[in-house]
């Protein structure tokens, strides 16, 4: 079933703040096998010039996904997520997340297009810290494969 | 932002050290937890093949989140990326089996651009197969 495109543009309500832990950010560089010291070691992040560590680019994915989750879930838009694979993903840095940010998502639909009975739906997360200051942009790629033939 | 490679030192063309990333059923477990994605075609191989996969997959973000170590490792301050994105292309399929699978990667300067950023295109391959495409990062260079 077609999207309604009238949902391009529609922006969703800030989500509630996640707060980046540094025990959240080591399990996630350890699940990764990432050893940059970094993403553990105070010293080594301040000795790059960053406050407290830092997490690895992808770390901001559970949460930009977590809010577009109101998108998906939306009954209005109707998408049906069991039929749901990530198409694309992409990230723009103003600065990486660390220990200690208080972030907030803003989800916006950017785009609704019908190929070959797939959906294809780009989400557009917009994340801000506890200052106001914009961290990172997510762009998140959703296809919804056309259901089978009855 | 300190990066350890110069933009002076790079020319489009150069070459960035490939690694090569294990994954076992162990990791995804692993990576489910610390990521909260905890889709079952990650690690539950009878609903795996139900949804007509071949097998249990890796997570398209596990692979992105790897594939990045190249430029990270090259520049030393991951912070230093500027911008980062990929297509899931084909799926990371992980046996059960002491081996598993292994993602290869490479990357090379495509692109000189402003402010000492410098465009590196990725290539990742597991079982000889292009599992991302466009995958490209921006990352800026001391």
């Amino acid at each position: 079933m077609a999207l309604d495109q009238s949902f391009v543009g529609r922006t969703y309500p800030p989500t509630e703040p996640y707060e980046v832990g540094r025990e959240k950010i080591r399990e996630f560089a350890e699940a990764v096998g990432d050893a940059n010291p970094a993403y553990t070691d105070t010293e080594a992040a301040r000795a790059l010039g960053h406050p407290d560590v830092i997490a690895p680019p992808t770390f901001v994915f559970a949460i930009t996904f977590k809010a577009a989750g109101q998108v998906v879930a939306d009954p209005q838009l109707g998408l049906d997520y069991s039929r749901v694979v990530h198409g694309d993903q992409k990230f723009a840095y103003n600065r990486p997340l660390r220990a200690g940010d208080r972030l907030t998502v803003t989800s916006t639909i950017e785009t609704i297009r019908t190929m070959a009975g797939n959906d294809i739906l780009d989400i557009r997360g917009e994340v801000h810290d506890q200052n106001g200051e914009h961290v990172v942009t997510a762009w998140t790629k959703l296809v919804a494969r056309a259901a089978e033939e009855a | 932002m300190t990066a350890k490679i110069s933009y002076a030192d790079v020319e489009v063309g150069t070459e960035l050290p490939a690694q090569t990333f294990p994954v076992t059923r162990a990791t995804l477990v692993q990576y489910a937890g610390a990521s909260g994605d905890f889709n079952p075609i990650h690690w539950n191989e009878r609903f795996a093949k139900e949804v007509g996969l071949p097998d249990v997959i890796a997570h398209g973000m596990f692979t992105m989140a790897e594939a990045i170590r190249v430029v990270t490792d090259w520049v030393g301050d991951p912070g230093a990326v500027v911008e980062y994105g990929v297509r899931f292309t084909r799926p990371v399929v992980v046996p059960d089996d002491d081996k598993g699978a292994v993602i290869e990667v490479s990357g090379k300067v495509a692109a000189k651009l402003d402010d000492n950023t410098v465009r590196v295109d990725l290539t990742a391959t597991s079982a000889g197969q292009k599992v991302l495409g466009a995958s490209r990062a921006v990352v800026r260079l001391a």
